[in-house]
């Protein structure tokens, strides 16, 4: 039987996907405007129905390390937060990095920098591809820009986060968190059985096991070179996700002479960006980066010899930009428009800042 | 068929919820639909508003720069957003809210005396419904069977026994909703 058509938030979409997937734990703290993550985990209360652990914790970092002790023992566990609350899981983030441990993070993001605003911004970009916490580490960073794909990205960021032993984040902002769109949610799997778990994760701190050598979770090695042969495999295995992982979509952009480059909310809006701006016979076209690492360079490299210009629309003063440039390379003029702090743009104000850009 | 509305007012006056019954209808009419809330540090007695598009296409931007229907509920929103109906639109709004009457000659404009209507029903929570009834009988963009499955969809159980009371609701604004201006 076709699956129910439902109309739910965003963040209400994650909460259900996670039951659905098989998560085993969620340990969050409130923060607008992404509580209702962690509101419909408590109301829909899985713990009955799955096993799956939900539990607000004393605060943002406790719950990170939660998410550490959990993915240490090879369970499928996340977290959420929005961007103060994000910033506060730095540490823990780059520790189960370090220790190549997989989990999901989710960061709804709302304007800052500090305290800043419960708006929809996208200005955790530099954060979430560039580092955020310390040391050489990448996250595999999926960004939603629909009510569908924010259930979807529940089950893929686990998926690569275990093929991959690496922390997988979803960022999303404001805007798709709150908004109300139609979403079919994912079957039911059931959580993996105890044995499953073994088999699937060797590594994993199960409690001393009789024929194999203990199994040790640590982002610690006093010995420089063998933490640089650490660092060497990572970097390695980060080169693998960067050839396989990419994923990116494209909206008209077979005859472009000029593009957006646009991810999440932004990119919903530059859709009608681009609707209007054909109308009036402007040739543009959406290239929107559905992975922000792995960043696809490949492809808007590729349409630096075909278009006119790139403009990389983002709710932020200009993040991803730098990513389009590095990937252009001087090729094709490339600019930003953004607006900052929890204001969200009009597909007007975009189209204008096109036309003035290019002079159109 | 597209129709991009802005249903604005002050928060308790039911916009959110009125904004979630339409897009539960245009769900259960097969459309495509959007509920986009402005969630800012709101409470009762401030400004609120929700953008809820009914499309039979998919849905691009949920944010939109001018809108089909305003539904206006006070003066701050009629300030705000009467300059944001298209050439040719829609604006309804409550007779006991506004003191400035629409400005503008190129849009429609209707007016609801819900809060009166509600007031006479002694029962100020059926204010939002005889908008929407209003609303649907100008642009009947969605069945009130259809409707009235919204209602089922976006209440909880406990509250289904207020079904009757709103779909009166709704035929009451069927009935009261005045042209002022049209064409």
């Amino acid at each position: 039987m076709a699956e129910e058509v439902k109309l739910m938030k965003g963040n209400e979409a994650i909460a259900h996907a996670a039951i659905r997937y098989g998560v085993d734990g969620y340990f969050g703290y409130p923060i607008t405007p992404q509580s209702e993550i962690l509101e419909t985990l408590m109301a829909e209360m899985p713990w009955e129905k799955t096993g799956m652990v939900v539990l607000q914790a004393e605060s943002e970092v406790a719950a990170i390390n939660m998410v550490y002790g959990g993915a240490g023992t090879g369970k499928r566990v996340m977290t959420s937060s929005s961007s103060p609350g994000v910033s506060l899981k730095q540490e823990g983030i780059s520790y189960l990095a370090g220790a190549e441990l997989p989990c999901l993070v989710v960061n709804v993001m709302r304007g800052g920098p500090g305290l800043g605003t419960i708006q929809p911004s996208q200005a955790d970009y530099f954060q979430t591809v560039k580092g955020g916490g310390h040391g050489d580490y990448r996250l595999i960073t999926l960004a939603p820009s629909s009510v569908q794909e924010m259930a979807d990205f529940v089950g893929l960021g686990f998926e690569l986060a275990f093929k991959y032993s690496n922390p997988a984040i979803i960022l999303a902002d404001g805007i798709i968190g709150q908004m109300m769109e139609k979403v079919v949610l994912p079957p039911f799997h059931p959580r993996r059985t105890e044995e499953e778990i073994i088999a699937e994760c060797p590594w994993a701190a199960r409690g001393k096991t009789a024929g194999r050598k203990p199994n040790v979770i640590t982002s610690l090695e006093l010995d420089p070179a063998k933490m640089e042969e650490n660092n060497i495999r990572f970097q390695a295995k980060y080169r693998k996700i960067e050839e396989n992982e990419v994923r990116y979509e494209e909206f008209q952009c077979e005859d472009a002479e000029y593009l957006l480059i646009a991810f999440g909310s932004s990119a919903r809006i530059c859709q009608k960006v681009v609707e209007n701006a054909r109308a009036k016979g402007i040739k543009l076209g959406l290239l929107r980066p559905i992975t922000l690492w792995p960043f696809p360079k490949k492809v808007i490299a590729a349409y630096a010899d075909k278009v006119k210009g790139m403009l990389s629309v983002e709710l932020n003063a200009g993040q991803m930009v730098e990513d389009v440039r590095l990937a252009v390379n001087g090729k094709v003029k490339v600019e930003h428009f953004g607006r900052l702090g929890g204001i969200v743009f009009t597909p007007d104000e975009v189209l204008e800042a096109l036309k003035k850009n290019f002079e159109l | 068929m597209k129709q991009e509305i802005i249903i604005a007012g002050f928060g308790g006056q039911g916009v959110l919820s009125m904004g979630k019954i339409l897009a539960y209808s245009g769900l259960m009419e097969g459309k495509e639909v959007s509920w986009m809330p402005s969630y800012g540090p709101e409470q009762r007695g401030g400004t609120a508003n929700v953008t809820v598009i009914l499309s039979d296409d998919r849905i691009s931007s949920p944010v939109l720069n001018e809108y089909d229907i305003a539904i206006i509920l006070n003066q701050p929103s009629m300030d705000k957003f009467e300059d944001k109906v298209k050439k040719g639109g829609i604006i309804i709004y409550d007779g006991y809210g506004i003191h400035t009457p629409v400005k503008r000659t190129d849009v429609k404009v209707y007016r609801v005396d819900a809060m009166d209507a509600a007031t006479e029903m002694k029962n100020e929570k059926a204010f939002n419904m005889l908008i929407l009834g209003g609303l649907l009988k100008i642009v009947p963009m969605v069945k009130l069977e259809n409707v009235l499955l919204g209602l089922k969809k976006s209440l909880p159980e406990r509250h289904h026994k207020l079904i009757p009371m709103n779909e009166a609701a709704i035929k009451k604004g069927m009935e009261i909703i005045t042209p002022m201006q049209i064409g």
